[in-house]
Formats: C-alpha cells, structure tokens, sequence
C-alpha cells in the first residue's frame, strides 16, 4: 500500500511536471501515453484477478449479504460525505449525512441496513476532489492511477487526503484492516459487473470510452448533477 | 405533492399541444410500457439480447434522432463527411448503441423510477426530461436524463445522459481519432468491424 501511495505521488508529479506536452487526443488527456500503459495494467490485473474474484463472490453470496457488505462500508463513508457537505457550503446536506451515519450505525447495525434512505435521507456522493471542485480549483490533467483507475491532478490529491480520512483506516491490526480493504474493493468491483459489460459492448476504443465517460461524470459530480451546458451545441449545427 | 404538480402542469399546457404528448409524459409512457414487457420477459432477463434489441428497434428506436446524435458525436467532422456517410454512419452508429443498450436491458431488475418536474416552456423546442433510477440493492439513485427537441413528428431524444456521462458526447474523442488517423471511411469500417463482432457477454454474466 505504501509502496502504491509513493507511486501515485511520483505519478501526481510526472502530471505536473509534464502538464504541457501535448499528444494529440483529448486536450484533458495531455499524459495519454502514460495513462494508457497504466490502464492497460490495470485492465490486465482487472481481467486476471479482480474480476474473476468479483464474480465469485457475486455468485456465492446472496443479494441480502452483499448490500450488507456494501451499506456497511457506505455508512463508514458518510461521515467524511458530511465534513465534505460542510466544506462545500452545503450544512443541511451535512447535517442529514452525519444524521444518516448515527442512524444507520445504531438502528441499522454498524451500518448493515441503510434504514435512512428508507426514510428519505438520500445517500450522497461527495469526496475531497469535489469540494476543491467546488471551490473552483480545475481538474487539471486526466490521470490513470494503478489499480485505483482513473482520476485527475487535483482528484488524486483530493484521493491522497480521503484515504487519511478513511474510517478503515483507523481500524486496528493489520490483518483485519487488510481484509477490510480488500473486501470492499471486491465488493465494489462486484457492483460494477453489470456496467464494466456495457462498456465493453459500447467502446470503439475503451481507453478514451472510459476516459471521457469518467470526466464528464466527475464534472456532472462537482456541480451536483446540474452542470452548466458545454460547448458541444456549437458544433451540432450542419451549416457553419 | 406530486399529484398536485401534475394536475398543475397539465392545467398550464394549451389545448392546441394535447395532441402531441408532452416529452414528459413521451418519456413515461415508453418507459412504462418497456419495463412492463422486461418484467414479463423470460428470455430477455435470461440475456437474450437479440430479443432485447427487437424491444428496443420497435419501441424505443422511433423516438430517437439518430441523424442529429451521430452529427453530435462526430462534432466539426460532420461537414466533411458525404451525405452517403453520413447516413451510413449514423446507421452503423445506432446499431452500436442498440446493441449496447440491449446488453444493459438484459441485465435489468426491479428498479424504480422517479420522474422530476419538468422545468421548460411551453414554446420550448427543446427541453429535458430528468428522471432518477433507483437500482436495486444500492441507496444511490442514478440520473437518467433525455435530451429532446420537438419535431413535426413528435419529440424525439437526441441525447441520454446517465449518471451526467452522455451516451453521444462520450464517443466524440474516438470518432474524432479515427476520423485524424484514418479518415470518415476509416471510422466506418470501425464501427463496422465493431458491430460484426459476436456478442461478449452471454446471459448478462460478463
């Protein structure tokens, strides 16, 4: 893990260092011949190992135990989703989060059962990346991360400091905490099944599929699902 | 609440425009009517995506402008691009999209759907339909938006946006690769390629 974080650092660097040399492409792409040697890892390491494990565990366990596993560690999250509201401005969205987690924690059991959404608190998808988003710092270049996949120059430092805010983080002993981190990148690739077999049958080239499909969700993301209109009208029109 | 908005806005609509359906209401009702014939259909939940793409051709494929989504996607490439291209690319286009989409139907469950209320005009001649899906074993809605603009034969869908990643913006970066290093023919024998090949997912089990 260490050694993962020191390559992510050294890789945050190449970004910045290199930021203006230009490869053709996808002008938020400027690393693009890095990226795709690391998403081309990641998709081997994906196809050999994670997925397959991913399917086992989605056919062994039950439905019912797997959103166990997964509202447990969403519960853990939320209280890092509320500190993020609070950043942002967003202090009712704060309190209904951190109220989301006491709730969940005790009526649900350690956040087994998401009773609160039952009751019409939504769950809510904010990270550091997004509150710097928010206070309008640019994505920077797109950034393909070893085995965590794609981010950017400023989601990668938004990335490094919610890991530190991570609750599992926190919990004792090696092994256990080990196994929590494993269960949960298992148990989140599994959830991902259905979608990582869509883009296969979507993408002409699934590195720029993914790439920009990934941009334009962290920026639909960062403005709460209501981002401004871009600029592809411009070029819809047949006569210009 | 919401019954009270509805009845509000179908008091707002002119009469001249109630022969039409509203986008909204398009939206739902082809919505309504697919999800009905998922749940009864053994052999789609199954994974028989060639079923899936025979609901999708005659139900949904109507309401869309394949014309209009493929000139999004191709972006500043579209001019260049003769009329006969142009119209094989959007052919080859929505195949690819129908194929992918009838992939995703296979592996649909029990979901609710949430329409919001529809901000627009009644002069509007586009607009969008927002709606929140709620899969199954997660907390998180996911957004399904409809971006529509009204014909003379109706409203029709020129975008989908899920989660905020639209279905036809995503392919602008490769089809304008494509189109750089091998030009529009290039592009179509690549969708072409694409479309020929067998499909990889069997029973929605990829």
């Amino acid at each position: 893990m260490a050694g993962a974080k020191r390559l992510c650092a050294a890789l945050l660097l190449a970004g910045t260092l290199t930021g203006c040399a230009t490869s053709g492409g996808n002008p938020a792409d400027p690393l693009e011949p890095l990226n795709r040697v690391v998403f081309g890892f990641n998709d081997t390491a994906d196809n050999a190992v994670i997925k397959p494990v991913a399917k086992a565990y989605r056919a062994v366990l039950p439905g019912i135990v797997r959103t166990g596993v997964s509202n447990f560690f969403s519960n853990l999250e939320d209280v890092w989703v509320s500190v993020n509201d609070v950043l942002q401005g967003k202090f009712q969205q704060g309190v209904d989060d951190f109220g989301r987690f006491l709730f969940n924690s005790t009526f649900g059991i350690a956040g087994i059962f998401d009773f609160a959404s039952e009751l019409g608190f939504q769950k809510h998808n904010e990270d550091f990346g997004q509150t710097l988003g928010s206070w309008g710092v640019g994505s920077g270049a797109y950034l393909v991360l070893p085995f965590l996949g794609p981010s950017t120059i400023r989601d990668g430092f938004g990335l490094l400091l919610d890991t530190r805010a991570d609750l599992v983080f926190y919990i004792d002993g090696v092994p256990v905490h080990n196994s929590l981190y494993g269960t949960r990148a298992i148990g989140n690739r599994a959830n991902l099944l259905d979608a990582s077999s869509v883009i296969e049958e979507a993408a002409l080239d699934k590195y720029a599929f993914v790439r920009d499909a990934w941009l334009q969700r962290r920026r639909h993301l960062v403005y709460d699902g209501d981002p401004p209109r871009e600029r592809e009208e411009s070029d819809d029109e047949p006569t210009k | 609440m919401k019954i009270s908005s509805c009845l509000l806005f179908a008091l707002l609509i002119p009469v001249a425009q109630a022969q039409q359906p509203a986008p909204d209401a398009l939206v739902k009702s082809i919505t309504e009517e697919v999800v009905a014939i998922l749940k009864k259909d053994k052999d789609i939940q199954a994974g028989d995506t060639k079923k899936a793409a025979d609901l999708i051709e005659t139900k949904i494929v109507p309401h869309f402008n394949f014309i209009r989504m493929t000139r999004i996607a191709m972006g500043r490439n579209w001019r260049d691009a003769s009329p006969e291209q142009q119209k094989i690319l959007a052919d080859e286009f929505k195949t690819l999209l129908v194929r992918t989409y009838s992939t995703a139907l296979s592996n649909y469950r029990d979901q609710q759907i949430d329409y919001k209320p529809l901000r627009a005009k009644p002069e509007d001649a586009e607009v969008t339909v927002r709606s929140d899906v709620k899969p199954s074993g997660s907390s998180q809605p996911v957004s399904i938006d409809y971006e529509m603009e009204k014909t003379p034969n109706g409203w029709k869908v020129y975008d989908v946006k899920v989660g905020g990643v639209s279905l036809v913006t995503t392919y602008r970066d490769t089809f304008a690769a494509e189109v750089r290093e091998r030009g529009v023919d290039g592009l179509i024998k690549s969708l072409a390629a694409k479309n020929r090949q067998p499909e990889r997912s069997k029973a929605g089990k990829a």
